[in-house]
């Protein structure tokens, strides 16, 4: 299929290298009309495929972030207490259904993502941040909008999605999601990059990042990752090593062995992960970049 | 009804759209069978995607289905073997097994351990047929005065490893499993008594009296939410603790059925994650998946391997801040006991509560001598023996306080 490349070409210049499986990942949920759950590792960058896909589709991402204890009026919509009370406070000795009718309208209703998801002309990026953080109460009510795409308020009525959006799912795997909402996705696991292409995304989002020292980073990080370590370093903390590298104006990391050293607090997180990799752990390991 | 013309002609199609229907058909029950959660509107989507031109490649193919079927993490993994197997018919390639630790190839996997003849559950019904009568007094005399609702009492107090005939022992399972599930109630109960708010929650008694203008008429009232206590069970199921183990997986089955938030692990030479065999309804057939596992790897017991395993692919899943992890084990430890030690340190930093149920412990003369429960000890907030229904009784009240 032609488009597949094309999506993967379009997530690239929006800084976003995707493998060839995201790309068919995308171009089914645009065939299938189906959310798309990501999962994987902290910091392997699941956020980022929804902002490269509101990129691509030149459209707005809307996102939700999950937390414990996230309900409707935080994630769906709210009255406008504050103004519904002055409504009431000015419209005094009017009569009583006149006032109920004006204060329950569109006017004083606050959209929170999920309804300001499904009210926009051109389809949004929906982002459902860590849902493995919210209830699962939550979820069942999730996974009810997504089936239908509509939303019931009581004072107001029914209202239909005037767009289905791309919805995106990411998931780093702290609490067990219920299989009705697995299924009603499509799946991808977002894995650590190998070495190729964590060099074409640090070349990609770095500037100044020359190919060699690009390689000579991934290789590295990839090297970092076979240890045995409490906290795995992601892509994002690739990154940051690099940009740190770049701005330490570093050409070679193997004629500077000391300031890779020094530097890889931006990969190891823990103390316990810092102090297993000693200078002659560190040496070893530059030395099967070489 | 053939065709001559270059072109197909309809037929044709219709037989090879049937050909391909049926071929598909085939492979969504292949993967049923591979517990993969698949339903018909799957298989729908799965038909539109073939005739949308994912079908021109396997690859692709392979690719599309994928995101499609999978649901987690272990699918995912699996998938592109089983596709193979099936539309190409390539054998099936052994990468499901590589996600534990790197060391379970040199010791007997679970899944070797599958193809061996399952052997009667409960193995102590094997060779305790012909106990002499006389050398067991205590138990025997419960049995001969017991009738009617008191047996169940004099089963409490007997040592599982004492129990005799298989229906004492089926009878010691029914009751494991009753116990299982009144401890889940009770819990539940003293969670619903407190539920009264202790703040007043202004957003919501504001909304709710917008009818009386505004006046706060009706109060609404919040508290802290109460996350449910989570169990998480560790069971050994090694050669020492065979007479056992039939017992702790019957409760454990109780525990999960009823539990809205329960896992359970089996461990042996390595760790096995046995929550979705045990979920089975049916605990016969459940306790069958199970006991086929806990028979093998009578060898010896790496608590430390386990329990690093669980600490590296498990833990961050299945813990929160309110999780209880229970370990049913005798503490002989064949591996390295410093590594236990260790791994019970970043266990006990995860978790809020570490259980150590120990059969041995009430036994005579018995000091914790062995050098795994010596180095996890010091990491165990409560360790306690659990020899006997009534014993597993008695843990329920400290249940309820976390």
């Amino acid at each position: 299929m032609k488009d597949r490349e094309q999506i993967a070409q379009a997530l690239a210049t929006c800084g976003y290298i995707a493998d060839g499986e995201l790309a068919t990942a995308i171009s089914l949920m645009q065939l299938l009309k189906r959310p798309l759950l990501l999962e994987g590792e902290a910091g392997v960058g699941k956020t980022e495929v929804a902002k490269a896909l509101a990129a691509v589709h030149a459209t707005e991402l809307i996102r939700l972030q999950c937390y414990e204890g996230l309900d409707q009026s935080a994630a769906l919509y709210e009255w406008n207490y504050q103004r519904q009370l002055l409504a009431i406070q000015a419209h005094r000795g009017e009569q009583a259904d006149a006032i109920e009718d004006q204060i329950f309208s569109e006017k004083y209703l606050l959209e929170r993502p999920l309804l300001a998801a499904i009210r926009r002309d051109k389809s949004p990026v929906l982002l459902i941040d860590e849902i493995d953080r919210a209830d699962d109460e939550f979820e069942a009510f999730l996974l009810e909008l997504l089936s239908d795409f509509q939303v019931s308020i009581p004072e107001l009525g029914t209202i239909s999605a005037v767009t289905i959006p791309h919805v995106v799912l990411t998931s780093n795997g702290t609490r067990e999601l219920s299989d009705a909402l697995r299924r009603r996705c499509l799946y991808h696991y977002v894995d650590y990059p190998d070495v190729d292409r964590e060099a074409r995304i640090i070349m990609a989002r770095i500037d100044g990042a020359g190919a060699s020292l690009a390689l000579q980073i991934a290789r590295m990080v990839e090297n970092i990752r076979k240890e045995e370590l409490r906290k795995v370093p992601g892509v994002a903390e690739t990154l940051d090593w690099a940009a740190a590298l770049v701005g330490l104006e570093v050409r070679d990391l193997l004629e500077v062995p000391e300031t890779v050293h020094e530097t890889l607090m931006c990969l190891l997180k823990t103390h316990e992960d810092r102090s297993r990799l000693t200078r002659e752990v560190t040496g070893r390991l530059l030395g099967k970049v070489a | 009804m053939s065709c001559c013309g270059p072109t197909p002609g309809y037929q044709e199609l219709d037989e090879v759209s049937r050909l391909v229907s049926a071929k598909l058909a085939a492979f969504l029950r292949t993967l049923r069978d591979n517990d993969f959660a698949v339903g018909l509107h799957e298989g729908r989507d799965a038909a539109s995607l073939m005739a949308a031109g994912y079908a021109e490649k396997p690859g692709l193919l392979r690719s599309a289905f994928k995101h499609l079927f999978s649901a987690r993490k272990t699918d995912w993994d699996r998938f592109d073997g089983l596709f193979d197997a099936f539309w190409l018919g390539k054998r099936v390639r052994s990468r499901s097994l590589t996600t534990g630790a790197a060391k379970a190839a040199n010791s007997p996997s679970l899944k070797s351990l599958q193809d061996t003849p399952p052997q009667p559950a409960a193995g102590e019904a094997a060779t305790d047929q012909v106990p002499s009568a006389e050398e067991a007094p205590e138990p025997r005399g419960g049995e001969g005065r017991s009738e009617g609702a008191s047996r169940a009492d004099n089963l409490a107090e007997i040592d599982f490893r004492k129990m005799a005939d298989p229906g004492q022992i089926e009878e010691a399972h029914a009751v494991a499993a009753r116990l299982a599930k009144t401890m889940r109630t009770r819990l539940t109960r003293r969670d619903l008594a407190r539920r009264r708010g202790y703040r007043l929650d202004l957003r919501r008694t504001i909304h709710s009296n917008i009818s009386h203008g505004g006046v706060p008429i009706s109060l609404v009232k919040r508290q802290r939410r109460q996350k449910p206590l989570r169990l998480i069970m560790l069971l050994d199921a090694s050669g020492s603790m065979s007479l056992y183990t039939g017992v702790f997986l019957r409760f454990i089955h109780g525990v999960l059925d009823e539990f809205r938030q329960a896992e359970a692990f089996l461990f042996h030479t390595r760790l096995a994650y046995v929550s979705d065999a045990m979920k089975e309804k049916d605990s016969a057939r459940a306790l069958d998946r199970l006991s086929i596992m806990a028979q093998g790897a009578g060898g010896g017991t790496r608590i430390g391997e386990s329990l690093q395993t669980f600490n590296r692919w498990h833990a961050a899943r299945v813990i929160h801040s309110r999780s209880c992890v229970m370990i049913v084990s005798d503490g002989y430890e064949t591996g390295d006991a410093a590594l236990l030690g260790r791994e019970m340190a970043a266990l006990a930093k995860r978790c809020r509560r570490i259980v150590w149920l120990n059969p041995m412990l009430a036994w005579e003369g018995y000091a914790p001598e062995a050098a795994g429960i010596k180095a996890a000890l010091p990491h165990i907030d409560l360790y306690a023996p659990a020899n006997t229904l009534q014993s597993l009784a008695e843990l329920e009240p400290y249940l309820a306080k976390l």
